[in-house]
């Protein structure tokens, strides 16, 4: 066990008293219950409330004819109640506003709407006439990239793979579901709500609702998770801000887990199409990644699956693609490790082809595809320690006592095999702000708009703070999650421990330099020292930076029921300095257990006729549960690079989950000799290739 | 004719103090806690007994609270996570989760940590679990909580920050 502090909130969190979002109840609270589309495509043409308002208890039921009106957002995700276009199921047609949640339900269930339906397209398929080529995929590279020749490399390659890997679109589902507590008083907005950044919020929200941002203060004290779905303002915080406002009431949004699938953003559905050409000992001379994804006809989001194949490996003759269809569906956004986690399933998939194509073991060929730089851009990584990552975990994993050949190794009925994927996510760095005081009497307080979704933010930043002060931890207070402390980015990205961390670094520094001005005696009032990176983040470093890692998993196959079980999963990881050990290890076997998820079980399909996802709940939406996961092992490699931030952190929230599908994916190839290229590894898929006579 | 009851007076125990609220009669158990008695330790998760973040024990006995209608749990004895601890002395499974990381965001945690009690009685009634061997012994008798017990009696409670390996570890080292 860890030295390392435990969580600071996590007394809290343990005997119940930390309040979430929906966890606060001024006087006068109403409730509020959302009533989604039941049509794919077309207008609303009347909302009957009569029956609603007739439910005893009944205050107002909000529609695009009376909610107030909002001003033009960039997400349009947001602009709910606006007008009677229905741009997808599920987007939300009217709001039941009542004194308590019983009643708010009964009426959303009598709201009658209805529709004026048109024909809709919801169905992703690889030559989908909607198909086009964007200027950019999320995080804003460019969606496609040329470089050298692919073509005539790939035609000239002795060793060939071209394989096309399918994800289906995937879920956030935080265990706690998005919800809002607004009120409004004087003119000033207040919320609770369940976000990854209240600066961004509040910003939102001012823009909406056309005020100025000091007049609203936005509170994320506590948050039950978020994995990319809560990064953005999401329509809960909308709605309830409205309803608040229509009925001079406080009121209460708690999304019912059944919406969350149309409105807070999910995975899109991927179709990837590798294509490897290697000399005979494997070393990669030509690479294509071609991804063919969807997004709305509300939003334009295209998952950037094939970024990490410009960063891996070398491939100086490579193309790199995105193509997206809007269709009249949900909108896409983002889900942990976007375009890392999708991407790499693919790449490390079509690695392993490779290794058994040319006949290298899987964790030499990585090796000998190795690079120092970033091949997209010639640039030097400031560290990159994937070879080491392989080799230690190779190590402890046992990887030299395997039989390379598929289908070499049974226990009775069961297949068992072992596979290893490499894991990549970018270093991504935003500006913030953020302030260090010490009072008279010696005590500081850290105040910065961070949020801590079950990172370990709050821990982390007060023993950057202690030990940028040179001070004990228990001297320090940490103040987090509102928009009235000093404005700071969103979490998200793996970036918040480097982007607020460094403010904060700054701020306590100065502050330093303040007390020491004074010879070390601290007026009676205190000191205050603010800081801002703004001028720190150099838009143009000279380095590339990114974390790596290995993991490497064993499954075991049952050849009657086509399951497949894992046995373990062990990931070696090179994340920079990990500031505190026991979160840390945390963060790493959290990604790999949703990458568990991902590769066997986590799967949403798109009803053609209805345009709806089928799996909307936790009964049929799967995620790993606590007998699905046994023997995850997270480990890493102090890395220390002077090219990150002062503390020399890098993320970690999100590399867990990257490569995981693709070393089960390899791991159950391995066990059975059957490739399935299809997630989730379900047994019917396998079955299906067991029972071919080899 | 009347207008047809829609509420009742209800009575519910809950660690240890009882409090009496005129209740509608679809109010749950979980809605209860949390919008009237002010006690939100229990979690709503999916309202719809898929994930356990509402666990509570009614009766001793481990339950999803979102399932249950207050109305029928008229002078039940109830326990949150907020009455788990002796003062400011955290219950050893709370400590447990604290000092071996067995959450993150925290939300599911109540739930586990109730769920983990009622579990750790239920084995050492004897009840047996999908796992457990059956030459386990006769009826009554307490079954020895491996790793995969835990895994396994601990599945009805989802944590998608994936926490398990850290819970099972937790709950390892009180029931050791
Ligand atoms: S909220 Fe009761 S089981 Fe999910
Ligand atoms: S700790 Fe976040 S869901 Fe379990």
């Amino acid at each position: 066990m860890s030295t390392d502090p435990v969580r600071l909130e996590g007394r809290e969190k343990v005997t119940g008293s930390a309040r979430y979002a929906a966890e606060h109840t001024p006087p006068g609270t109403a409730y509020a219950w959302p009533v989604p589309a039941t049509v794919a495509l077309g207008r609303v043409l009347s909302v009957d409330t009569g029956a609603a308002m007739a439910e005893p208890g009944a205050l107002a039921v909000l529609t695009h004819e009376n909610a107030p009106r909002l001003k033009d957002v960039e997400d349009r995700t947001l602009l709910v109640l606006q007008n009677d276009r229905v741009p997808h199921r599920g987007w939300y047609v009217a709001l039941a506003v009542a004194e308590t949640p019983e009643a708010a339900r009964a009426m959303a269930a009598a709201v009658r709407v209805a529709y004026a339906p048109e024909e809709h397209d919801a169905v992703l398929t690889p030559e989908h006439p909607r198909l086009y080529f964007p200027e950019e995929a999320n995080s804003g590279i460019p969606a496609c990239r040329e470089r050298g020749d692919f073509d005539g490399a790939y035609a000239r390659a002795p060793v060939r793979i071209d394989a096309t890997y399918t994800l289906p679109g995937l879920h956030n589902h935080p265990m706690e579901p998005h919800a809002t507590t607004a009120r409004w008083e004087d003119g000033r907005l207040f919320a609770h709500d369940s976000c990854q950044g209240a600066t961004a919020v509040q910003e939102t929200l001012a823009a909406l609702f056309g005020m100025d941002k000091e007049r609203i203060t936005v509170v994320a004290e506590h948050v039950g998770g978020g994995f990319g779905c809560k990064g953005t303002p999401r329509p809960q915080v909308v709605l309830a801000a409205m309803a608040a406002r229509h009925t001079g009431r406080p009121v209460k949004a708690v999304l019912p887990r059944a919406q969350l699938a149309a409105v807070v953003g999910h995975r899109p559905p991927l179709i990837q199409r590798m294509r490897l050409g290697a000399g005979e000992d494997g070393v990669i001379t030509a690479l294509a990644h071609e991804v063919t994804t969807q997004t709305s006809t509300v939003r334009e989001f295209v998952e950037q699956a094939a970024a990490p194949s410009r960063a891996m490996y070398v491939s100086l003759d490579s193309r790199t693609t995105h193509r997206v269809a809007a269709l009249d569906v949900p909108s896409p956004s983002w889900m942990r490790a976007p375009g890392e986690a999708s991407g790499m399933y693919a790449l490390e998939c079509a690695m392993d082809e490779l290794a058994c194509a040319a006949g290298v073991d899987p964790v030499e060929l990585r090796v000998r595809n190795d690079t120092a730089t970033y091949p997209d851009s010639g640039k030097p990584y400031s560290s990159r320690h994937l070879v080491e990552c392989l080799r230690e975990g190779a190590r402890r994993f046992g990887w030299d006592a395997r039989d390379p050949r598929p289908r070499s190794r049974t226990e009775g009925r069961l297949l068992i095999g072992s596979g290893v994927a490499s894991s990549f996510y970018p270093v991504y760095l935003m500006p913030s702000s953020a302030q260090a005081q010490v009072t008279g009497a010696g005590r500081y307080r850290i105040r910065v708009n961070a949020t801590d979704i079950g990172t370990g933010a709050r821990t982390v930043l007060a023993q950057i703070a202690a030990e940028a002060l040179g001070v004990a931890q228990d001297l320090v207070a940490v103040e987090i999650g509102s928009s009235a402390l000093p404005a700071a980015p969103l979490a998200g990205g793996s970036a918040g421990t480097g982007s607020w961390g460094w403010a904060v670094h700054k701020a306590c520094r100065t502050l330093v330099g303040m007390i020491d001005e004074r010879g070390g005696t601290l007026p009676t009032d205190g000191l205050t020292a603010t800081a801002d990176t703004g001028e720190d983040i150099a838009s143009d470093p000279p380095h590339a930076k990114a974390s790596f890692g290995a993991q490497f998993a064993e499954v075991a196959v049952d050849t009657d029921t086509g399951e497949v079980r894992l046995r373990r999963l062990l990931g070696v990881f090179a994340a920079g300095r990990v500031l505190n050990a026991r979160t840390g290890r945390s963060q790493f076997i959290g990604g790999m257990t949703m990458g568990v998820g991902m590769a066997l079980m986590e799967g949403s399909t798109m009803d053609a006729r209805f345009g709806d996802f089928a799996e909307r709940d936790l009964a049929s939406y799967h995620v790993p549960a606590c007998a699905d996961v046994r023997g995850i092992e997270a480990h890493w490699i102090d890395e220390h690079d002077p090219w990150l931030n002062p503390m020399g952190s890098k993320g970690i929230g999100e590399i867990g989950i990257v490569g995981t599908a693709a070393a089960i994916a390899n791991a159950v190839h391995h066990a059975t000799g059957v490739r399935v290229r299809d997630l989730p590894l379900l047994p019917e898929k396998l079955l299906a290739g067991l029972e071919r006579p080899r | 004719m009347a207008a047809p009851q829609t509420t009742s007076p209800v009575t519910l125990h809950v660690n240890g103090v009882a409090h009496r609220r005129e209740l509608d009669h679809r109010t749950t158990v979980l809605d209860a806690l949390r919008e009237h008695l002010g006690l939100t330790g229990a979690k709503k998760g999916c309202d719809h007994a898929q994930c356990g973040a509402c666990t509570v024990l009614v009766d001793g006995r481990r339950a999803n609270s979102c399932l249950l209608l207050a109305v029928a749990h008229d002078g039940a004895e109830i326990t949150t996570v907020e009455g788990l601890a002796d003062g400011d002395d955290l219950h050893p499974l709370q400590a447990a989760f604290l000092e071996h990381d067995g959450f993150q965001c925290g939300y599911c945690t109540p739930g586990q940590i109730c769920s983990a009690v009622g579990m750790i009685a239920e084995a050492g009634e004897g009840a047996p679990s999908h796992v457990t061997p059956l030459a386990a012994g006769p009826p009554g008798v307490p079954v020895p909580l491996s790793p995969d017990e835990i895994r396994e009696r601990m599945s009805g409670n989802l944590c998608r920050c994936g926490a398990y390996v850290n819970i099972v570890a937790a709950i390892g080292d009180v029931t050791r």
